[in-house]
């Protein structure tokens, strides 16, 4: 027995709670927001799988994949206790990973500052009078910025980071984790100001609350300038204001001469250019806030209700850098601000749920309460969930269960994740290898599972760009998809082929295998010296055909002709394990 | 049978390369797979002029417009504009593609673009290469839809190809394709060793998740090896430029010449957001101008004959404001310009519908208006070239009207 009964909570959780999550809600909401203390270990069901087999579909799920210290750790304390722990990341100490951190400066900066560090060339050029007709400008430009300086040293920090914590945090479910919200509330830094917003978004609006609760989560991406940004809410104004009454309502009083130019050129505006400057509504956030992020594609709601969505999120804007092209000094630039001004005040009705007028930034609030507590967004987010953790199509069964611990809960991630954990479902023969690896999962398991030092530098981001995962560069806001048909393409096959030969043979500058692995002479017979390495890199012996043509390569490879070098080296060997169809499952 | 059936009974894949037997060549060169269409899309990222790529210097108003950045007129001196018809003129750093016009092999359309008025590079390249202006979660691109819209029948590996740093959005989905910065990088890397053996463990991987792809990848390796593609140079005097450009539309020639059975293929080129220092017959938007003019024509030269074979189709995001700004450059706009080169083309001829440049003419006052959806232009190419008659499903939510047709082809 499995099922809990439903009893224990309805779906829609008591008033108070909902008064309780308005009122003390706030942007910069601390990671102590699990809301239940932790329940300790887990319990698992029932395996007939040995104990290495637990420990390794354990860390091909929860993990980015079996690393030598990683197993150990399973293996000693047991899959229950282990996961227990990573539910509970601050009691796993990863100090070793926080001490390398500290070379990416980009990590600490609040979003304000982001922009200080690494001037936007535009606003160096306003700043220190360069003309922009000037032919010289982009050299001289240049020259003022120094490349530690430049907004291309951002992508770099933020892609290093993250495969350094993906390869060795200890807190291995926290990174999986992370990736797999920001990929959910997905922005790309392709798109000008998210590349400086995106640090602070996956600081402070995703790691503190992937263990929290869902609403915390939802709360934090929809006031983040970078989404405000990435999906346009920060211009969406109530339909018909003029530009020159926002900026006046947003100038202040603080800025009585700016208040009286704006005021004197707003006199002077004919109707013609009065009617150009109208703003309005933007769609866009609301419509993936609905398909994406919170109820899912097809699930009963109208284009009238997107549009009522968005007219409750009017006003949700950000303060933008100086030098820009705006004027609006009413914030600091990055940060979150709500314009009244631009707000469409009046009453709304979204899915039944109505709306009444004057509600001003509470109105957006209301909608994410709603939202979150949706039985719609339940199933979807389970859906999202199991199919992330154990198979491209999930047994709906489990998704069902899952959805309905997570209404129980209020939207309690962790609890959700206990449940997925400690379903059957994940356990089962057909969820053991079921996962195909995305191109981020391939290349950090390697690197895991083969032991290789990494600096996360350049070479390894672009062979995931040639796998076709650009770190923080997903285009559309659906995120990358978790399925395997998304990933296994002729082009990227190959390219996960030879990066298999790169990092065996040591031409992955930045990430280097450990010397003792190279260019050893096989020990013993090739075929045990093929097992050794398959069972040290995999876990696992190879599968009989695959295992049957190396080791019939291999042989024929064996010292050709006096003098000629070795194909099957143990270096040959580990690349032909890392490019097998094998160890592209998980 | 088709094309991987016959490479895998042939023994091609699993015995090594070398051996092919005359059958399985001569269904290769066939003419049927020798008369395959192939659609080739170059995209301008970041907002090409319109005004500059056809200068309409039968526009008085272009002229007050446009005081430091206007392409003077035909017969007006050094850097005018190559006549086209009495309203408009090509840039002349795109002379290379005057003949190619005057053989009716060239055609545009004016006022092209989306129906969807964002200004942002990012969401309007993203909404054209999705083929769905306004929706941001579209999943797949439409060049991919279209990919499923045609016959599975002698499908190759390479039938969809992106030269490009990844593959771009037009081309996601469910289809496979094939997209690399350079075809001499889609190779296995000889390591000692490996050589022929990861062919064989993925073959014999089929059967699993990895199946499907898994044998396009074997395959798509065996067939650029033996139709030796890297070896294909440019034929009837084609002089392609050094730029990144030129050597992307080489290959592309390469690709369809060598047979290998490329129905799609998509590339892209940067440079065209000239806010500052735009320039006129020469600077900044002339020296783009000319790499894709020289590009395209050396392609045209190239495939020769075979031009009636391949149509390709430039285009961009969207256009630039009509008015010059404060820095002699222009900013984002709305209405661009579509080219049109080879296949069903019916060239010499400026299509599409010109309000002129009077600011009540153009949209917001500032921009050429939309006035051709750039899926009507595409649809009609789909359809000429590719038989595709029913676009619903690669452009959804579009709904094409008999009285808008281009006549393009």
């Amino acid at each position: 027995m499995r099922r809990r009964p439903n009893t224990a909570r309805a779906p829609f959780a008591p008033l108070v709670f909902l008064i309780a999550l308005i009122s003390g809600w706030s942007v910069a909401s601390s990671p102590e927001t699990s809301p239940s203390p932790a329940p300790g270990p887990l319990t698992l069901p029932k395996s007939t799988w040995t104990r290495e087999r637990q420990a390794l579909h354990l860390l091909n799920r929860a993990a980015f994949g079996p690393r030598k210290e990683d197993l150990a750790e399973v293996l000693g304390i047991g899959p229950s206790e282990w996961l227990a722990r990573q539910l509970e990341p601050s009691r796993v100490p990863d100090s070793a990973l926080e001490k390398r951190l500290r070379e990416f400066p980009v990590l600490s900066y609040p979003a304000s500052r982001m922009y200080e560090e690494f001037p936007r060339p535009e606003q160096l050029a306003a700043a220190r009078g360069i003309k922009r007709d000037d032919p010289d400008a982009r050299e001289r430009l240049r020259e003022l910025i120094p490349p530690e300086k430049r907004p291309r040293e951002i992508d770099r920090q933020m892609t290093a980071q993250k495969l350094l914590r993906a390869a060795e945090s200890k807190r291995q479910l926290q990174e999986v984790l992370t990736d797999f919200w920001f990929n959910h509330f997905n922005v790309s830094m392709e798109k000008s100001h998210t590349r400086w917003l995106a640090p602070s978004y996956e600081r402070d609006a995703i790691r503190p609350h992937v263990f929290g609760r869902f609403r915390d989560l939802l709360g934090a991406t929809a006031r983040h300038p970078a989404m405000l940004f990435y999906l346009d809410n920060w211009m969406s104004t109530r339909d018909g204001l003029s530009r020159g009454d926002l900026l006046l309502a947003a100038a202040g009083e603080g800025y009585p001469r700016l208040l009286r130019r704006l005021e004197a050129r707003k006199a002077l505006e004919t109707t013609e250019e009065a009617a150009r400057s109208r703003l309005g509504l933007n769609e866009n956030y609301a419509r993936e806030l609905l398909e994406l992020h919170t109820l899912g594609a097809d699930s009963g709601y109208s284009q009238q209700d997107v549009r009522e969505v968005a007219r409750c999120f009017t006003g949700w804007s950000m303060g933008r850098p100086r030098g820009g092209p705006s004027r609006l000094r009413d914030a600091e630039p990055g940060t979150f601000v709500f314009r009244a001004a631009a707000h469409d005040d009046g009453p709304k009705a979204v899915m039944g749920l109505a709306i009444p007028a004057g509600g001003g930034i509470q109105d957006g609030e209301r909608i994410l309460d709603f939202l979150a507590r949706h039985p719609s967004t339940a199933r979807h987010l389970a859906f999202k969930l199991a199919q992330k953790f154990i198979s491209d199509a999930p047994p709906a069964p489990l998704v069902e269960h899952l959805a309905s611990v997570y209404l129980e809960t209020d939207g309690d991630l962790s609890r959700v994740y206990r449940a997925l954990f400690s379903s059957p479902e994940f356990w089962a023969e057909e969820a053991w290898l079921a996962k195909t690896k995305t191109p981020l999962e391939f290349t950090v398991s390697a690197i895991r599972a083969t032991g290789a030092a990494t600096d996360g530098g350049p070479l390894l981001t672009k062979e995931l760009v040639q796998m076709g995962q650009p770190l923080y560069r997903c285009q559309p806001p659906t995120g990358y998809k978790e399925t395997a048909d998304a990933w296994i393409t002729p082009g990227a096959l190959v390219s996960r082929m030879n990066f298999a030969v790169s990092l065996a043979s040591g031409r992955l500058y930045g990430t280097e295998l450990p010397a003792r692995s190279r260019n050893e002479e096989p020990p013993g017979s090739l075929e045990s010296e093929v097992d050794r390495l398959a069972l040290q890199i995999l876990g696992r012996p190879l599968a009989p055909a695959t295992r049957a043509i190396a080791i019939e390569k291999l042989a024929r490879n064996r010292a050709p002709s006096p003098g000629a070098p070795d194909g099957s080296s143990t270096e040959t060997i580990i690349a032909l394990i890392l490019g097998s169809p094998d160890f592209q499952k998980q | 049978m088709n094309r991987r059936e016959l490479l895998r009974s042939s023994g091609i894949v699993l015995g090594g390369f070398g051996l092919v037997p005359a059958i399985a060549r001569a269904a290769l060169s066939s003419p049927a797979s020798s008369r395959r269409k192939t659609l080739v899309i170059v995209f301008q990222r970041g907002a090409a002029d319109p005004l500059s790529i056809l200068p309409p210097h039968g526009e008085p108003l272009y002229y007050s417009s446009r005081p430091a950045i206007a392409i003077p007129a035909p017969g007006k001196g050094d850097g005018a504009a190559l006549s086209l018809d009495s309203t408009f003129g090509l840039h002349p750093a795109l002379s290379a593609l005057k003949p190619l016009w005057d053989r009716k092999a060239l055609g545009a359309v004016i006022s092209t673009g989306s129906a969807d008025p964002t200004r942002s590079h990012f969401d309007a390249q993203d909404y054209m290469e999705t083929g769905t202006p306004g929706r941001k979660s579209t999943e797949d691109g439409w060049l991919n839809r279209t990919l499923r819209a045609l016959p599975r029948e002698g499908r190759s590996p390479w039938r969809a190809v992106s030269l490009s740093d990844s593959t771009p959005r037009s081309l996601t989905g469910r289809e496979p394709s094939v997209s690399l910065p350079r075809i001499s990088t889609f190779r296995l890397s000889g390591a000692q060793g490996t050589d022929g053996t990861f062919e064989s463990m993925y073959l014999s991987a089929a059967g699993t998740a990895l199946g499907p792809a898994a044998s396009e990848t074997v395959d798509a390796l065996a067939l650029l090896r033996k139709e030796n593609v890297l070896a294909i140079g440019p034929e009837n005097g084609a002089a392609y430029p050094s730029s990144e450009l030129g050597q992307r539309m080489r290959q592309i020639a390469q690709l369809v010449k060598s047979g290998i059975g490329v129905t799609v293929a998509a590339t892209d080129c940067g440079g065209w957001d000239t806010h500052l220092g735009q320039g006129s017959s020469r600077g900044q938007l002339a020296n783009r101008l000319e790499d894709l003019g020289n590009s395209l024509a050396a392609f045209a030269t190239d495939l020769g004959e075979r031009l009636a074979d391949v149509a390709t189709v430039v285009m961009t995001e969207f256009g630039r404001t009509v008015r010059e700004n404060g820095t002699r450059g222009t900013d984002h706009g709305h209405g661009s310009v579509m080219l049109v080169l080879g296949g069903p083309v019916k060239g010499r001829e400026v299509r599409g519908t010109f309000r002129g440049l009077h600011p009540a003419n153009l949209y917001e006052g500032r921009d050429l208006p939309v006035t051709t959806d750039f899926r009507q232009v595409l649809s009609e190419i789909l359809e000429a070239h590719l038989g595709i008659r029913d676009t619903t499903e690669i452009f959804p939510g579009y709904i094409r009207s008999g009285t808008s047709r281009t006549g393009i082809v």
